[in-house]
């Protein structure tokens, strides 16, 4: 199992921002990347990104030990659009159904870059906010109603149970002859039967959580909280710093005259 | 200890009445508890005992005010009231902890698991912290300084044996007792009068039973809270309880109307008297009575000592290499310079403290995971042609040379239905079908063939998964934990069972904390000395 | 004797049906993540040879949102479980970053609709649509999850095929919609009878999904 971003005894700024504030610039600048397919907004935006890694307590070496699977689809994401996009100007590949020539390799290129700094912000964000503090802030500040929202909290926590039973009861059923080996439609079915059986542990997990939550009182009506969810100074700093970058982006793109809107 | 009113540690003890009550949950035709009469006086402390089917954990999340929403086909008759108002009405009035550790654990950390009731029952900020702080201190998780608000403080990895917990120690990173002794923290929390407790100690190894058993006593000690606990195992809790309460399977003698002036209480009264009173029909019944070991078959042959598998200075680990970008990391192992032979017809007993790798072990002799270092191999006459690796040979060598009985019974069903269940193994292999009846027959099963496995009791899932595993026929038999959790029949059964397959040249090796069952099995024990990393935490409680 | 109706739950949500809803989300994610370990074999040349190919595969992303109303069967179920399931993605780090957020409300979105317009909501024409939980309901809400995905990666600014030509996007709107239906709704329906057989749907309206009727 691919462990959980976030990083324990992580002690970064970031940390203690509210998650909500950071929520609210990484969907800031997502949204506007998404904008426009240029490789001078996404290239802005990620050198920004990279310069706040120590803010969020994040290492170029450990975005690459946990964040490789993502790197690799980001540049798949580039190639297939390369192939599949409109071509335009003249043509460099062209292998059958394959087709890829300056305008959809820049647009190729522009994409992989787009994708890297849409998923690096996400990174950072679940890297330095820790699951219980966004719901914290998500049932108190964004007033989200508490009963699912501390409902989903437990049932996450049980995540890394799941995939060890996942485990155990693979090899429960290699030990009654049901083979990982065979066929692919053999190991299809396979993967079909430990999943079901899976669903069976979760369930009956769930609902034994859901009896000790409710007669631990939970669901009836107005509770308090242990711990506030507060915004402070740095919140606001967060936010600017955010508008910065988006900004930023936008500027250089347009500077440049490589700002490509999407719905053209 | 007496009943006191709202004493210093601010808990009024609950009084229980129920008249004539009953439960029938929705989509069942007969009732989980039927006419049931029971008086609790504050501050008692009471051992529930009775049949699997005689409703004790359906009056327990009664009396946690948890039953009521499934729909409008259950169906409730009677009273049952907790200082004469109904239960659902008052949360917190009662606390619940249930068998499985896992789920008695709300939240990711210790110190918000704790505060989680008492949120929820409104209690103002500084109030619950400082409850907090008491209530670990009573269950004796002691918490180590740390600020006021539950992330103070970096985990310094100091274990969980070490002298404190800080408040943002990972709940995940606690064994199983630790588990039972946290959730009864959060129970605390909440003051509550009643105090109910369905079979906690039933997942746990003997230590974390006492370790549990004791934080529970020393909390009614302080608080006089009313206790009532549901457990087979009554030498756990008879020293500390006052009374003991047996209850009849309630659906048989609710379903037919005649019986249904017959009280759901079968015996009431002080723990030693009803003990010598019904001792016959709660051995009949399966329930743990003190100083009772059940008779077993014993031993009539020594068999033959050829070695069948070996294990030679292995190190094992559940985990799989990790990829870390493009380097691979070899998992670290819970258990290392392990050597053992695995003999026909003999028994081996994998036996060690809890996290010591013994279900890591056992499951990588049974060709189930690869071992990290060292290797087991197969003698030519387990393996005849299969390859000298276990871990290597296809799923259908392995059943017909090594069978592996696993912890939870439900992990191993691959079908729907009993019979099919059974005849899976055999047909994949060609052949051995004509076993199935005898297995069937011989574990008690025949009048179960088309009911789904998982629709059935714990005992039962538990013989069956013996069965379908020995279906194929394997020369080896590996068990992880095959007793824990079972009644004393399920355990007589069984052990009585392997005895047979021992003396026909079957070897059997098996996890266990069971010394009785090791003793009636015989044979050589593989004693794993405690982890010497602190990876194996994680395994704490699975084992 | 005294019996005491047990009040009628009806469309609200009780703890467990929130706890059991957000674990089958989390689990469906733990399940496809096993799974597209083995499907890397599948979508890798899937991606090389025609990309569109991968909206075949989509389907597994919205079993979450089927399933979880199958069980549940209170209004809101597909949604809540799809944007959990989101949820539970970005923690553990996405390759559409926050925007998988936004594509699980609306795949969950989908088959919420379907379930509103052909079971749960209260319409003129109720006699006439108004429905079961059954393999019909299933198969429309997987293909309502699987054409709002597509529509999602096509046409909205982060989608992951903004880029492609129109022939392109509509055939990968198309295998999503097929897919939707097939792996998301056809094997949720599977899945809701077999849960129901083993008796561990027993505090849910869905305990009887195994003898319900196929069809109507």
């Amino acid at each position: 199992m691919r462990d959980a971003l976030t990083l324990r005894g992580n002690h970064a700024l970031l940390t203690r921002a509210n998650p909500l504030a950071k929520f609210a610039v990484v969907f800031l600048i997502t949204l506007v990347l998404a904008l426009s397919i240029d490789w001078v907004s996404a290239t802005t935006a990620l050198v920004a990104e990279l310069a706040l890694f120590p803010l969020a307590g994040l290492t170029l070496r450990l975005l690459w030990q946990r964040g490789w699977p993502l790197i690799i689809a980001a540049a798949l994401g580039g190639w297939s659009t390369a192939i599949v996009a409109a071509d335009s100007g003249a043509v460099l590949l062209d292998v059958g159904i394959w087709s890829i020539s300056e305008g959809s390799l820049q647009l190729g290129i522009g994409f992989m870059l787009r994708g890297l700094a849409i998923a690096l912000p996400a990174i950072l964000l679940m890297t330095c906010t820790d699951p219980t503090d966004l719901a914290d802030a998500l049932a108190q500040k964004a007033r989200l109603p508490h009963r699912f929202v501390l409902g989903t909290l437990a049932a996450m926590r049980l995540v890394g149970l799941m995939a060890e039973e996942w485990q155990t009861i693979g090899m429960a059923r290699r030990a009654r002859g049901v083979g990982s080996q065979g066929s692919p439609l053999q190991r299809l079915r396979a993967t079909l039967g430990q999943s079901f059986g899976l669903l069976v542990q979760a369930i009956r997990r769930a609902s034994r959580l859901a009896i000790t939550m409710e007669a631990r009182g939970f669901g009836a009506g107005q509770r308090t909280w242990a711990r506030e969810s507060t915004y402070s100074p740095l919140d606001a700093w967060v936010l600017v710093g955010g508008v910065l970058i988006a900004a930023t982006a936008v500027v250089a793109a347009a500077g440049m005259g490589t700002w490509n809107f999407v719905w053209r | 200890m007496t009943a006191s009113d709202a004493g210093a540690s601010g808990v009024r003890p609950a009084a229980v009445s129920a008249r004539g009550w009953g439960w029938r949950h929705a989509g069942r035709s007969a009732p989980a508890v039927h006419g049931l009469d029971l008086d609790i006086a504050p501050g008692e402390r009471v051992l529930l005992l009775g049949p699997s089917g005689a409703g004790k954990s359906t009056l327990l999340h009664a009396l946690a005010g948890v039953l009521g929403d499934e729909g409008d086909d259950a169906d409730e008759t009677g009273s049952l009231l907790i200082d004469g108002v109904v239960p659902r009405g008052q949360r917190g009035r009662s606390g619940l902890m249930q068998q499985d550790p896992e789920t008695q654990v709300v939240l990711s950390r210790l110190g918000d698991d704790v505060a989680f009731g008492a949120e929820n029952l409104a209690v103002p900020r500084d109030e619950i912290w400082r409850r907090v702080h008491e209530a670990l201190d009573d269950v004796g998780l002691r918490s180590a300084g740390g600020g006021a608000d539950g992330r103070a403080g970096l985990d310094a990895d100091g274990g969980p044996d070490a002298a404190g917990l800080p408040l943002d120690h990972p709940t995940s990173a606690l064994s199983g007792g630790q588990k039972q002794r946290l959730a009864l923290a959060g129970i605390l929390a909440m003051r509550p009068g009643l105090i109910l407790l369905d079979e906690p100690t039933a997942n746990l190894d003997p230590d974390g039973v006492l370790e549990v058993r004791d934080a529970v006593g020393r909390c009614l000690d302080k608080t006089g809270a009313t206790l009532v606990v549901v457990e087979h195992r009554v030498s756990v809790w008879k020293d500390l309880v006052d009374r003991i309460v047996v209850l009849q399977p309630g659906s048989s003698a609710g379903s037919a109307g005649s019986s249904a002036v017959t009280s759901a209480v079968l015996l009431d009264g002080p723990p030693d008297q009803v003990l010598a009173e019904a001792r016959d029909m709660l051995i009949g019944a399966g329930v743990w009575v003190p100083g009772y070991v059940p008779a077993t078959r014993r031993r009539t042959s020594a068999g033959s000592g050829d070695l069948l598998l070996a294990a030679e200075d292995l190190a094992v680990s559940r985990e799989r290499p990790r990829r870390r970008g493009f380097r691979t990391i070899p998992p670290v192992p819970v258990q290392s310079g392990v050597t053992a032979q695995v003999r026909s017809g003999h028994a081996l007993a994998v036996t060690g403290p809890n996290g010591a790798g013994k279900s890591t072990f056992a499951l990588t002799i049974a060709g189930l995971l690869a071992p990290v270092a060292g290797k087991v191999s197969a003698a030519v006459e387990l393996s005849e042609g299969a390859g000298i690796d276990p871990f290597k040979w296809k799923a259908n060598q392995l059943i017909s040379r090594i069978g592996t009985v696993f912890q939870e019974p439900e992990h191993q069903f691959v079908t729907g239905r009993v019979l099919d269940e059974l005849m899976f193994g055999p047909r994949h292999l060609g052949h051995g079908e004509e076993r199935v009846d005898e297995l069937l027959e011989r574990l008690r099963l025949t009048h179960l063939v088309d009911a789904n496995p998982y629709t059935l009791s714990g005992g039962e899932k538990r013989r069956l998964s013996v069965a379908t595993v020995l279906a194929a026929h394997p020369r080896v038999l590996v068990l992880d934990e095959p007793t824990f959790g079972q009644d004393a029949n399920t355990w007589a059964e069984l052990a009585s069972f392997l005895t047979e397959l021992l003396d026909a040249g079957t070897s059997v090796v098996s996890v266990t904390h069971d010394q009785e069952f090791s003793a009636v099995l015989g044979g050589a024990e593989l004693r794993l000395g405690p982890a010497s990393r602190g990876g194996a935490r994680q395994e704490a409680g699975a084992a | 004797m005294t019996t005491a109706a047990i009040k009628k739950t009806g469309n609200t949500w009780r703890v467990v049906d929130i706890v059991v809803a957000a674990l089958i989300a989390i689990t469906g994610g733990v399940i496809f993540w096993a799974w597209s370990q083995g499907a890397g074999i599948i979508s890798a040349p899937m991606n090389a040879v025609y990309p569109p190919l991968t909206g075949l595969i989509a389907g597994g992303w919205m079993i979450p949102a089927v399933l979880g109303m199958l069980i549940i069967r209170k209004p809101g179920a597909a949604l809540f479980c799809e944007a959990v399931a989101a949820t539970g993605e970005l923690i553990m780090g996405s390759q559409y970053g926050a925007t998988v957020l936004i594509s699980g409300i609306l795949q969950g979105l989908g088959a919420e609709l379907v379930f509103f317009l052909l079971v749960y909501g209260n319409f003129r024409f109720k006699s006439f649509l108004h429905q079961k939980y059954n393999l019909i309901a299933a198969l429309l809400a997987g293909a309502g999850a699987g054409l709002f995905c597509g529509l999602n990666d096509s046409f909205l600014p982060w989608g992951w095929n903004i880029a492609y030509e129109p022939g392109d996007k509509l055939a990968y709107i198309v295998f999503c919609t097929i897919s939707g239906a097939v792996i998301a709704g056809a094997l949720s329906w599977i899945a809701t009878r077999g849960l129901a057989k083993t008796g561990v749907l027993s505090s849910f309206a869905s305990r009887k999904a195994a003898s319900e009727p196929v069809f109507n």
